[in-house]
């Protein structure tokens, strides 16, 4: 159980995670069983980007060409609008999608480790036209980018 | 209750793309019913991707990914045969965990 005390210091960061590593690596907790415990509520429920940017500790992320955020200019089914982030800066672990103008902007964060590339392709609903953004970190500091989708029919209405 | 996984991953090299569509409402919480009450949240708050045996994506997932949530990541240093083990847990507690073997 070695593999999982590593996985969390080195994605996570030592901390109040501390006492959870290690009943991850007592064999108390499967790490399936961990990992639904730790969604971020303060990241996910924030009501703007500021406040999202906050809940993941990242502070004012400033720009890196190395950042690549691919979205459509317009969307014409804001339910299910494509966004891909790949990260080419080194040493990145991990990658946070927001919607500014959704209700919940935070879309999805993900950390990575034993190999997976800082990629990732998601689908996301957009409420209205909003400015798309992704929050790396890497070597400890965050990068940002972002893109407007205009959004002709909107993915959240009734 | 949920629908299996739709899990794709095919080598290239040296590099597993992985692409995984999972059943899910994706229920926002913000819309509501045709009698005016609002529709609960139900969504994916977490899921992993394992290779080998390995955690190689930790996500959590808020209420604005789409309705059946399609993802897709690349693992490097996977090899033909190797299983890929795709789990979501969603806020009322559902879960769901399917295999594929890397092609």
């Amino acid at each position: 159980m070695e593999m999982n005390v590593t996985r969390r210091t080195v994605l996570r960061g030592a901390g109040s995670l501390g006492a959870l590593s290690a009943l991850i690596a007592a064999g108390v907790l499967k790490p399936t069983a961990a990992f639904a415990a730790e969604w971020n509520k303060a990241a996910f429920e924030a009501q703007d980007t500021t406040g999202v940017l906050k809940g993941l500790g990242a502070g004012t992320p400033g720009e890196h060409k190395g950042l690549i955020l691919k979205v459509p200019d317009i969307a014409e089914n804001g339910a299910v609008v494509p966004v891909d982030v790949v990260s080419t800066i080194p040493n990145t672990v991990s990658i946070a999608i927001l919607v500014e103008k959704n209700p919940l902007p935070l879309s999805a964060h993900f950390d990575f480790a034993n190999g997976a590339l800082p990629e990732a392709a998601v689908r996301l609903k957009l409420g209205q036209t909003s400015l798309v953004k992704a929050v790396v970190k890497a070597d400890g500091k965050f990068y940002i980018a972002q893109k407007e989708v205009k959004v002709t029919v909107g993915g959240c209405g009734g | 209750m949920s629908d299996p996984m739709k899990i794709r991953a095919k080598l290239s090299g040296d590099v597993a793309e992985i692409r995984v569509l999972m059943g899910h409402a994706m229920e926002t919480g913000q819309r509501k019913d045709a009698a005016g009450k609002t529709i609960p949240a139900h969504f994916i708050q977490s899921m992993t991707v394992e290779v080998a045996g390995k955690i190689v994506v930790d996500g959590q997932i808020g209420t604005s990914v789409s309705r059946n949530p399609v993802f897709g990541f690349k693992v490097k240093g996977a090899k033909a045969g190797d299983k890929v083990v795709i789990s979501w847990v969603d806020n009322k507690g559902d879960k769901r965990s399917d295999e594929v073997a890397v092609a």
